[in-house]
């Protein structure tokens, strides 16, 4: 089946077999390292990525179900060489130590703010629940999160 | 050119932001899966799905002639692969062949069968699903304490008492200390079996290069130099034609400190279809065949005095080994002997251990690996005891506490403690929580029928594993430093950090010592092509030891960098700052760079000195370091529904000096994490057929976000005189020191229901099964 989507901005279209996961058609067709697949059972998050806005794992998503999408992944998310302020965040709070989980976090924690511009610790927290992390105890992630609401109300 | 000499900031000590970041945040960075080659092949293994079997027959026509089918291997074909290599030694071990496919038996569900090999990922699982085998499906035993009674089924018919080693300690004399005891506490005590649940599961790149009889394996370990050595040995391929290439290494925690089947077997396959072979373990892979942690049922008796004296220990400890030995399985409880007396001035030990096999992965390193099992212990009986006298938990600990002026310390188990002031930590924490006001609290909340728990944890650690003659294959660490032409320096690791941020702490310690810019220095790692030999990350030792060796390599640089300072300022008497390298007695200077240039332009040289600015050294440690510290956790538990609530965490750490406290601050936070999962949520749990029943993230609970209570983190500094920069190794812990003050607190707070111990993970279902027990 053919399937045209948008993705950090560029048209794609591709003919791939019903079954191909979301995550793989960006993956191995148009080779990004961003997304990553640390489940395939849509528990841990590794692999979100934003379509048409709204914050989705792509490792419980066909291909062909994206078709005519809008899709943004953590590549997509530092224009003109400036990191969006959530990747600053992440990087200046310690938010990441493998980092695996780093990008599927980084989008997630994107999504919560756009939902919420000034998120208790709880709102954080429950945001983040989708989303797993096995380095960091999340406690830095969390402030990261904090301190990019602070950053953007600024 | 005079300069006037200016104090630089050093970097060692401060809060700076990672280095290995920019490539993470930005989704740019190469993990194994991340790795494309032309000609690239995907492989499904085929696993068993019982747990014991015989293989009548496997039929693998119709894989072979599926779609895309390139190659399908069986057992048969890779018989002549050496075994998956125990790395331990004890006396009388038995070690069980251990083939990277299955060829008459099956021990374990997830047992590797076959292998099938297609263009593509979905062809390659498609035609796994069609290789049939024949089972005859045999009894199993999981439970290790069921897997040594009388006609227990045999995990290996050669061995029917399913035992694997008996092991016996004594230090001390212990039956003296029980014989003066005036009293005696016991209790059954059991560290459930974890999964490591690292986020990047495991995966191997293959690629065979024939003509070079080369092969290059691109993994995701702990280990890549060890690597290398034992996949040469088990294919019997010259070691210096096997490149081992650690790409990013999305977690280990001990999991990945290892060799397995799957890395000599996709070594082997591209070897056999002449292509570059993927293979990328699944998540349900993932739980099922990489190693397990823990896994011990514990015997613990505890002679003490009236007055809370602690005079002797005896510990029997069942170790649940699994089916094999993988590379350390076997070690993994003699360390949890070590460190069975924690901190406590105990000369009186002895320690039996018996393995057992079982029908279940192997167990070997995770988090800790064997100290969490024995710290859980000690600090449980210690709370036992407090109770049995009438103490207070926090009083008990400071009078057993090994006194600050007998460091170093011999304990009765053999070890040599280097530096600690054990009360300091434990007041930091109480004076931190509030504890005598937590008590008065306490006291209300209980005439109210409100459970308030207060649980303390004073845990001391073995960390920088270690001295090469505790480890199976050496201990120490190697460092190389460059300072290239241009000036900029370049370092080398043996350790393979993975998450622990060296390439940005290993830059503080460089900038520091050479004077020049954090920004001027690149550390690599993980590539047995370009690193000297090296050992690995694991036992909390990357900076205590590969740090260590990083620390003298640039000692023999800067030795080296003195004599072209002689030659071309005026003294061998320098100060190394702002990239300058200044004459103390002139105030002369020249550029770092301009010595580097000269010392590889070489027209003129020192005498006595060649061209160039190159050190290696391998360190080797004479002792391990013994970081330590309290944690108090503050529990509520909610009597309708048994769940425990964490209303604060404060943990205070010691492990010796610090050079970046953002990343320590991270290694705790993570380490709690992991021992809060232990405690209150994760288990591996198998039935008696041997079918893991939480194998997937649905069902195995790794802590989240919303779970997590808020630690507050603090710290005393007692630096190790092990090495020079007085570091002792943090990453282990948070893991060590969490699920005994978690497991205490609950306990306190329950006490009045005369609750003395509940073993892990402490569901809402255990501890209201507890308390519905007592109360009715």
């Amino acid at each position: 089946m053919n399937v045209r989507m948008t993705v950090n901005g560029k048209d794609y279209s591709h003919e791939v077999e019903p079954r191909l996961l979301l995550i793989h058609y960006l993956r191995e067709q148009l080779a990004l390292t961003g997304p990553h697949v640390g489940c395939e059972t849509s528990l841990c998050g590794a692999c979100t990525i934003e379509l048409n806005g709204r914050a989705v794992k792509s490792c419980a998503m066909f291909a062909v179900q994206a078709d005519g999408a809008k899709i943004t992944t953590i590549e997509g998310l530092a224009s003109d060489g400036q990191l969006h302020g959530m990747q600053e965040a992440f990087w200046n709070e310690h938010a990441l130590q493998c980092g695996f989980c780093t990008p599927g976090m980084i989008m997630t924690s994107k999504q919560i703010l756009e939902r919420n511009p000034h998120p208790t610790e709880e709102e954080i927290r429950e945001g983040l629940s989708g989303n797993i992390c096995r380095c960091t105890g999340y406690q830095h992630i969390v402030n990261a999160v904090k301190a990019a609401a602070v950053a953007a109300g600024k | 050119m005079a300069t006037t000499i200016t104090k630089v900031e050093t970097l060692v000590g401060k809060r700076i932001r990672r280095r290995e970041d920019p490539r993470l945040i930005t989704g740019t960075a190469t993990y194994v899966e991340d790795i494309q080659m032309p000609g690239m092949h995907y492989a499904a293994v085929v696993r068993s799905p019982h747990a014991a079997a015989k293989i009548r027959s496997i039929n693998t026509q119709a894989a072979s002639e599926a779609p895309g089918v390139v190659a399908v291997f069986t057992g048969k074909d890779t018989e002549k692969v050496g075994p998956v290599p125990c790395g331990a030694s004890l006396p009388g071990l038995r070690v069980p062949h251990h083939h990277i496919l299955a060829t008459q038996r099956v021990y374990f569900v997830g047992h590797p069968v076959a292998v099938v090999v297609a263009r593509d990922r979905y062809l390659a699982q498609d035609a796994a699903d069609l290789v049939e085998v024949d089972y005859d499906i045999l009894p199993a035993v999981t439970e290790p304490e069921r897997a040594l009674a009388q006609g227990a089924p045999a995990v290996h018919p050669e061995w029917p008492d399913n035992t694997a080693f008996n092991y016996h300690q004594d230090g001390g004399d212990v039956d003296k200390a029980f014989a003066e005891a005036e009293v005696v506490v016991k209790q059954r005590i059991i560290s459930q079996r974890l999964i490591p649940t690292a986020m990047e599961t495991r995966g191997v790149v293959a690629e065979w290069r024939a003509a070079d009889r080369q092969l290059n394996i691109y993994t995701s370990t702990q280990i890549p130099h060890l690597v290398r050595t034992l996949v040469a040995g088990m294919l019997a391929l010259e070691e210096n034609r096997v490149r081992v290439i650690t790409p990013e290494v999305g977690g280990g925690f001990g999991s990945k400190l290892n060799v397995y089947a799957e890395e000599a077997l996709m070594g082997f396959v591209a070897q056999q279809i002449n292509k570059p072979v993927k293979w990328i373990e699944s998540r349900r892979e993932n739980f099922l065949c990489t190693i397990h942690g823990r896994g011990h049922v514990d015997y613990y008796e505890l002679a003490a005095k009236r007055d809370g004296a602690i005079l002797g220990i005896k510990l029997k400890i069942i170790q649940d080994l699994g089916a094999y030995h993988q590379l350390l399985t076997p070690a993994i409880p003699t360390l949890s002997v070590l460190m069975m007396p924690g901190i406590y001035n105990t000369p009186n030990v002895r320690a039996d251990i018996v393995g057992v096999f079982t029908n279940c992965v192997p167990t070997d390193a995770y988090r800790g690996a064997g100290r969490p099992e024995a710290t859980h212990g000690i600090e449980r009986m210690v709370d036992i005891l407090a109770d049995e006298l009438n103490l207070d938990p926090a009083e008990i600990r400071l009078k057993n506490f090994v006194p600050q002026e007998k460091f170093p310390y011999q304990t009765a188990t053999g070890l040599t403690y280097d530096s600690g002031d054990y009360a300091a930590p434990l007041k930091k924490a109480l004076d931190i929580v509030g504890y005598h006001k937590l008590r008065q609290e306490q006291a209300d909340l209980r005439k109210q029928g409100k459970w308030l728990g207060v649980g303390i944890s004073t845990y001391g650690e073995i960390c920088a594993i270690g001295p090469s003659p505790a480890t199976p294959a050496g201990g120490w660490e190697s460092a190389t430093v460059k300072i290239e032409p241009s000036g900029k320096v370049t370092v080398m690791t043996g350790a393979c950090p993975h998450g622990q941020g060296e390439e940005t702490t290993f830059a503080q310690i460089v900038a520091d010592e050479l004077g020049v810019s954090i920004d001027d220095v690149l550390v690599i790692r993980g590539d047995t092509a370009i690193v000297q030999y090296g050992i690995g990350t694991f036992g909390s030792r990357g900076t205590a030891i590969g740090g260590t060796a990083l620390y003298f390599a640039l000692q023999d640089l800067k030795a080296k960098i003195r004599k072209f300072a002689a030659l071309f300022l005026d003294s061998e008497d320098v100060t190394f700052s702002g990239g300058e390298v200044i004459s103390n007695a002139s105030g002369k200077s020249k550029s770092l760079r301009e010595l580097a240039a000269a010392s590889y332009r070489a027209m003129k040289l020192p005498p006595n000195t060649e061209p160039g600015l190159v050190a290696t050294r391998f360190w080797e440690p004479p002792n391990f370091t013994f970081p330590f510290g309290a944690h108090i956790v503050v529990t509520e538990i909610d009597g309708q529904t048994g769940e425990v609530k964490i209303r604060r965490y404060v943990a205070v750490d010691d492990c010796g000096n610090i050079i970046n406290p953002l990343i320590v601050d991270g290694q705790v936070h993570g380490g709690i994490a992991q021992g809060l999962g232990q405690a209150l949520w994760e288990q591996a749990v198998y039935d008696e057929n041997g079918q893991l029943l939480t194998g997937e993230l649905m069902d195995y609970a790794v802590p989240k976000a919303h779970r997590m209570p808020w630690i507050e983190s603090d710290h005393t500094t007692t630096p190790s005189p092990v090495n020079p920069l007085g570091v002792k190794g943090v990453g282990e812990a948070g893991t060590i020191g969490c699920s005994p003050a978690v497991v205490n607190s609950v306990v306190d707070a329950l006490s009045p229901l005369g609750v003395r111990h509940i073993d892990m993970p402490l569901t809402p279902e255990k501890v209201w099964n507890v308390m519905a027990g007592r109360r009715s």
